[in-house]
């Protein structure tokens, strides 16, 4: 073996060394990014039902990363975001996920946007031992227990969801409930919680229905429902249905005794719906992760949403935005945390930093507790207010989606009886 | 739970959802009960339909007025997809029948596809002065206008297609050719413009049909899919190529979907249109008004 320390140095090579160290420490940062790039793969709706949430959801990601790599990647390396189109179809998910570890030999993983496409891939992860950042699913995890699992969603189970709900009808003296949720495991696990905190809290159930995904016409339920004078209606639902629910709502009407409607209707956070909508919203108390009021203003979600509307505009897609994009960006943050502060890609050691850590993201402070869902749910119920037609900038002003639980988020005060609130 | 103002207004809803099953498959009783094509595109061409109709209401159109004005744009394309069909199919003969369901197949996904390149996957709906209200009977039986105005345009529809096939002379010569295209030609007529002309007008009716569809409710670029089933067994159980029986159909399809629905659970409902058309298969195999 060659002794380096004897090796003699001639003037010529300490000259040519030190020129290059020089030369490389004016080198702009994003320069030195160039060890292979770590690779993150997911699959997320493009097409289907859940498609118009998930390219919003993608554009969010997108954002991060090219925030990050702009900044010269994470430890040295450029991210590279590997992507399916997964259909909004749970059958598709493993297949995807499979080819992203074995075939495209990703670093990390992101789950599917949604609970459903999400289900199928808990086992495939638990058994090859790998950490999963989950997109906006509901109770994935509760019965596979997967220790590596982080949601970023700000809920953690049906209790948490329903609560804020339940208390604004509880407190208006209501006594009776009517339940309609898609028959799928989102919805279903959503309304099978929310029955047994109404059950809990002494609330009767006069109507209990389950829908096919992808019915379009609901005025024969809502008339099933008006004749069950029920003080609660309660609505697990997805994009499609939640906008033929509210028309027939409207149409059709609740009735008199309905003081609390909404719940659990997914795309009413959506700006194209919301716009298309308009005025028929008024009323609704409705879930979102997040609403322009001040309550919930933190540090950098402005400035991300004033980015991302000017992309949003490029790509076709939500213009608000507020709904997944931020929460997106927030999956991208915390594991460039993870990997900067663990200083690789190992699973174990990135999953124990998730678990022991408060993360600072731009749609708050995010600690996890032990099944991966958020220690400190945040589930917003807003109630549509003062909304117009075919105005879709109004919902970027406060006061439009005043949020009206929990208590320490509130920005203003719960209308009812429905009928009253929505006109 | 049953009540007596449930059963009627699930009898009332259920008659204007059943014209309106029967406007979106008005066209594929032209189309594959009259003319033997195996026109799987059809619920594609329906979606396509509602997001031109989306398209011009944006210029402040009303929706019905918007399905006309693309009426005859969409007869100059059902003209030019026979002519492929025919051209590249219909014209060697043999195994027409599966390779023309692989081109439409394929057709459907191209659709699609524009649609999400076109449009994004939002979904869209459009504005209209009878969309979101509602006509009162009583307090507890309030129809919505948007299913009254479909209603309506079905019925006209219907009666429009009858009237045509049965009265003048293309629609006659369209129902020979149905009937026995050898003999037409033997005739002196070109079956295959007949067809051609046929094409065009199923393709001109999924026009007025998409815009029916956007009326009553959201559409995606994949909501074509969902309408395969049931477009294709309203015209089976009508009896291939009648337009009438095509009325038919959709209103017992609307009604017992309907009731079942309301009284036995939303679950069931998908169940009903493939249960009946088992039932129908099995009593009477060509259709309601199928000789």
């Amino acid at each position: 073996m060659k002794d380096i320390s004897t090796k003699h140095v001639t003037r010529r090579k300490f000259v040519a060394a030190a020129s290059a160290v020089t030369a490389a420490a004016a080198m702009p940062s994003t320069i030195w990014a160039q060890g292979a790039p770590i690779k993150i793969g997911l699959s997320i709706a493009q097409t289907g039902g859940l498609g118009a949430g998930g390219k919003a959801a993608l554009l969010g990601l997108q954002m991060w990363r090219d925030d990050v790599n702009a900044k010269g990647g994470i430890i040295g390396r450029k991210v590279e975001l590997i992507v399916y189109d997964d259909q909004s179809n749970p059958a598709t998910t493993p297949g995807i996920y499979t080819k992203l570890l074995d075939v495209d030999k990703v670093d990390l993983l992101i789950a599917p946007y949604g609970t459903n496409p999400t289900a199928p891939i808990m086992p495939l992860v638990k058994q090859r031992g790998l950490l999963l950042m989950g997109n906006f699913s509901f109770e994935v995890n509760e019965r596979i227990q997967h220790d590596m699992w982080f949601n970023n969603a700000p809920w953690n189970d049906s209790v948490t969801w329903f609560t804020g709900f339940i208390e604004l009808g509880m407190k208006r003296g209501a006594k009776t409930i009517a339940f309609l949720a898609a028959d799928a495991e989102f919805s279903q696990s959503l309304a099978s919680g929310a029955k047994n905190l109404a059950k809990h809290n002494g609330l009767t159930t006069v109507y209990d229905q389950k829908y096919p995904p992808n019915t379009t016409e609901f005025s024969s339920m809502v008339r099933s429902i008006k004749a069950a004078k029920p003080d609660v209606v309660f609505v697990a639902s997805y994009p499609s249905e939640s906008v033929a629910l509210v028309r027939a709502a409207n149409e059709i009407g609740l009735g008199s005794s309905v003081k609390l409607f909404g719940g659990g209707m997914v795309g009413l956070q959506f700006g194209p719906i919301m716009e298309s909508l308009g005025s028929q919203l008024n009323g609704i108390v409705n879930y979102t992760s997040y609403a322009p009021e001040k309550t919930v203003d933190f540090p950098g979600l402005k400035d991300f949403l004033a980015r991302y509307a000017v992309k949003a505009k490029a790509e076709k897609v939500d213009p608000l935005g507020f709904y997944l994009p931020p929460f997106n960006y927030a999956i991208g943050q915390m594991l460039e945390a993870a990997i900067t502060a663990t200083k690789g890609l190992d699973h174990k050691a990135l999953a124990k930093y998730m678990r022991d850590t408060e993360h600072k993201t731009i749609v708050g402070p995010i600690k996890y507790q032990r099944n991966g869902e958020w220690a400190n749910a945040r589930v917003l119920m807003v109630q549509f207010n003062g909304v117009k037609d075919k105005d879709i900038e109004q919902f970027r002003l406060p006061g439009k989606q005043v949020i009206v639980a929990p208590a320490q988020y509130k920005s203003g005060e719960f209308k009812f009886p429905y009928e009253k609130a929505r006109n | 739970m049953f009540s007596w103002d449930l059963l009627i207004g699930a009898l009332v809803f259920g008659l204007l959802l059943g014209c309106f099953y029967a406007a979106v498959s008005i066209g594929l009783s032209l189309s594959f009960g009259l003319l033997d094509v195996p026109h799987i595109a059809h619920p594609s061409f329906l979606v396509m339909g509602a997001y031109a109709t989306w398209w011009l209401c944006g210029f402040g159109w009303d929706p019905i007025l918007a399905g006309l004005f693309l009426a005859p744009v969409f007869f100059l394309l059902g003209v030019v997809m026979y002519r492929l069909y025919y051209a590249m199919f219909e014209k060697h003969g043999s195994d027409t029948g599966l390779r023309g369901l692989a081109f439409f197949f394929g057709v459907a996904f191209i659709i699609e596809v524009c649609l999400i390149l076109a449009f994004g996957v939002d979904q869209r709906l459009v504005e209209a002065v009878y969309i979101g209200k509602s006509i009162d009977f009583t307090d507890d039986l309030r129809i919505p206008m948007r299913l009254l105005v479909a209603f309506a345009v079905a019925l006209l529809l219907t009666i429009g297609l009858t009237l045509y096939l049965g009265k003048t002379y293309m629609g006659r010569a369209i129902k020979a050719v149905a009937q026995d295209q050898v003999a037409l030609s033997l005739m002196g007529a070109d079956p295959v413009m007949v067809k051609q002309w046929a094409f065009g007008i199923a393709t001109a009716v999924t026009a007025i049909a998409g815009a029916l569809l956007i009326i009553v409710g959201p559409v995606d670029p994949q909501l074509g899919r969902i309408y395969i089933g049931r477009t294709f067994c309203v015209v089976v159980l009508a009896g291939l190529g009648s337009m009438s029986g095509t009325l038919v159909a959709g209103l017992i399809l609307g009604v017992a979907e309907t009731i079942v629905l309301t009284f036995f659970g939303a679950s069931w409902a998908p169940a009903v249109a493939f249960g009946l058309l088992l039932v129908m298969l099995g009593v009477r195999p060509q259709g309601i008004f199928g000789r």
